[in-house]
């Protein structure tokens, strides 16, 4: 247990440290590399919590794709942020008001949870064991039962978003030459090379 | 309350030392051998190559050059390392360092016997991926850290290539995860008693071991340190041991994306047929065969081909691999239900 | 027919496994290489090796100190002084080549109108030091002694061409 505590507080503070450079370094891709560390540290705590199987796709698909990319936008482009900085003062009461509604939600929701009477309904309601069913199996059958139109739903707006985004970046250019490879690799000598007998002096 | 000193004695000892000290020693099982094959697969690689290419190879350190690797190790470890005036120092160091770990902690989930495995974990495969989809980091921080523009424009190429096949790579281990109803690699092995899924699923095997080929940037796929136009990409301004890393990395990772190729497809520890002479061969020694026939291949398609130019080797990934992986995991899914060989 | 045919090869990647095959078939041919230290390649008589100062079969040395090899040197590697010798007649007191300046051109031994200077065949003069590579007088006559057998036997055989 103890070992467990100690590797808990670790991987919290370490995500709580992360997550404060993020936003404070001066770097912007140390920010993202802070970022990913953060990811990292939060898969850990997965892990602790027994769900291994959200460890790893939050891995696979955070660190592994999404801050990759995040990445490697971010060393393409050149990001000034005494640019960005600039406008910090102009838009901190906003900026303040939207967290400090945030805040508010976040306690309503631990306060309507704490205070709810139903609460203890929920949370005695019979999960099976962790050795019967283990979390990747529980996890399925409830995102395709359950939750099947939810899902299929998030599947639909990433694709419309996708699909957006190509439309909204794709230009078609008059007069472009592509490569075609399947022409290339259907050539072949017999049909493109003719062999022909020259007579001396007079050219073909 | 526990008396402080047969605490020490009892719960300290059984409890923590010698868990700890027994894990540290199945992974130096583990580490030690591995780090000897990454050692003499760099020997193979220059003999294999040279072989196909009318040479003899290395043959002058030790008999048949197999001191090579040694003196090759001690060359590297001897020179200075170098941190180039204007690079990120920390994160300089810091890539071969991760690029080098992360190499070996995947190895933590690899079944090499029945029950010869460090961490049986449920989601061993998954696992794998994640591993290995963080190598991509080690080659971005150094391009990054580097402050070149050839390494820089090696790990981008880098960070595009990998992302896009890992895609293709993912759904060819979703398709094997179909069959087998179980993310635990142990499982996976097993279930390849009856046949060994590279037979059922030949194109499935044959675009995982393109795809392990571009996720390890090796030929024909080795556009991030395409010496001919980016001398030597991302690793252009390291030298001696944070060097040594990336190498030993690299191979370390070749030598990891066969044990996967063998552990998904080839059947694992197991034998090609299960009766008398091959049976009572151990298993490990059959995944030691598998892995290194695989390495092999990897070798023998650097001898073979040339480098692939960066839109086909996107062209590849996204408009051949993917639409065909995709398709091969419906089929999969639609056989197994419509036959009922759905794994309970 | 003929795509259908075009299809199933690129699907069964025909080009792919003919390629790998020739390679297999290779790897098992006799190899080509020379173990270098102890087997060495044909040279040819015209080999442009390191420089040697020869002598005539009496022992009187054929550089007569004119100094063409110095001026039509590209590299600016040889340096001669010469002084009448006691006898009278026109010698060399320094004649320095600097290797690590040489291109190995060629240029002095064709300007030599005594074929007193010659790039030999050997080609094996690599040192620890940069200073040795500074070649004076007498070691260049002392390579001219060394590899006088194969020197005189390569202008020999090249002579018809000239």
């Amino acid at each position: 247990m103890v070992v467990q505590a100690l590797a808990f507080y670790l991987f919290a503070a370490v995500t709580v440290a992360c997550g404060v450079m993020v936003i404070t370094a001066r770097n912007p891709v140390h920010a993202v590399l802070f970022l990913i560390l953060a990811f990292f540290n939060a898969a850990g705590l997965f892990v602790l919590q027994g769900a291994e199987f959200l460890a790893m796709i939050l891995v696979i698909v955070y660190v592994g794709a999404v801050a990759v990319l995040f990445l490697f936008v971010v060393m393409m482009l050149d990001v000034n942020f005494a640019e960005l900085r600039a406008g910090f003062a102009k838009y901190l009461p906003i900026g303040a008001v939207i967290s400090l509604i945030l805040l508010v939600e976040l306690v309503l929701l631990g306060a309507g949870w704490a205070f709810n009477s139903e609460t203890a309904v929920i949370a005695s309601s019979p999960t099976p064991p962790a050795a019967d069913v283990h979390n990747t199996e529980a996890l399925g059958m409830l995102l395709y039962t359950k939750y099947v139109y939810l899902f299929q739903g998030a599947g639909m707006i990433l694709l419309v978003a996708m699909v957006g985004a190509i439309v909204l970046t794709h230009r078609v250019r008059a007069g472009v030459k592509r490569q075609r490879i399947g022409d290339q690799v259907a050539r072949s000598s017999k049909d493109e090379v003719k062999v022909v007998k020259v007579q001396t002096g007079s050219g073909i | 309350m526990v008396n402080p000193e047969t605490w020490f004695e009892g719960v300290w000892w059984s409890d923590y030392v010698l868990p700890t000290g027994t894990i540290v020693f199945f992974i130096l099982c583990i580490v030690l051998p591995l780090l000897i094959s990454v050692a003499y697969l760099t020997l193979a690689e220059r003999k294999v190559i040279g072989w196909m290419q009318l040479r003899k190879g290395p043959n002058v350190v030790g008999p048949f050059g197999l001191l090579q690797p040694f003196a090759d190790g001690a060359k590297l470890f001897l020179k200075e390392t170098i941190i180039p005036a204007g690079s990120s120092r920390f994160l300089f160091i810091f890539a071969p360092m991760l690029t080098f770990i992360l190499s070996l902690v995947a190895w933590a989930v690899i079944p090499f016997d029945a029950g010869w495995v460090l961490a049986d974990i449920n989601v061993g495969i998954l696992y794998l991926f994640a591993i290995s989809s963080l190598g991509v980091y080690g080659i971005i921080i150094a391009g990054w850290a580097s402050n070149s523009k050839y390494a820089f424009l090696g790990a981008l190429r880098s960070a595009a290539q990998m992302v896009s096949y890992e895609v293709s790579m993912g759904f060819v281990i979703v398709s094997v995860l179909l069959i087998v109803g179980s993310l635990n690699l142990s499982d996976i092995v097993e279930k390849q008693k009856t046949v060994w899924f590279f037979i059922p699923m030949f194109p499935m095997f044959v675009i995982f071991f393109i795809s392990a080929l571009a996720e390890t940037n090796r030929a024909p796929f080795d556009l991030p340190e395409a010496e001919a136009e980016l001398v030597s990409g991302y690793n252009v301004e390291y030298s001696a041991m944070t060097f040594a890393l990336f190498f030993l990395g690299e191979y370390a990772n070749m030598i990891l994306m066969s044990g996967m190729t063998a552990v998904l497809f080839l059947g694992g520890w197991l034998p090609p047929v299960d009766i008398a002479p091959f049976n009572l061969i151990p298993g490990v020694i059959w995944f030691a065969l598998k892995i290194a026939f695989v390495l092999f291949c990897f070798l023998w398609v650097r001898a073979t081909f040339p480098r692939y130019r960066y839109d086909q080797l996107m062209r590849l990934g996204w408009k051949v691999f993917l639409p065909f992986t995709l398709f091969w995991v419906v089929a999969t899914a639609g056989v197994l239900v419509a036959f009922d060989w759905l794994p309970k | 027919m003929a795509t259908l045919d075009r299809v199933a090869r690129s699907f069964l990647l025909g080009e792919l496994v003919s390629g790998m095959a020739l390679t297999l078939k290779t790897m098992f041919k006799p190899k080509h290489t020379i173990n270098y230290p102890y087997e060495k390649g044909p040279l040819s008589p015209r080999f442009r090796g390191e420089h040697a100062l020869r002598r005539y079969p009496n022992g009187e040395e054929r550089c007569i100190a004119c100094k063409l090899c110095e001026a039509v040197c590209p590299a600016q590697a040889i340096t001669i002084e010469a002084e009448p010798r006691a006898d009278g007649s026109r010698r060399t007191t320094r004649y320095d080549i600097d290797m690590t300046k040489c291109i190995y051109c060629g240029f002095c031994q064709e300007a030599c109108p005594v074929d007193a200077i010659v790039e030999g065949p050997n080609f094996e003069f690599a040192t620890e030091t940069r200073e040795e590579l500074f070649y004076n007088k007498q070691k260049l006559l002392e390579n001219g002694e060394r590899w006088e057998a194969e020197i005189a036997s390569n202008i020999a055989l090249d002579a018809p061409y000239r």
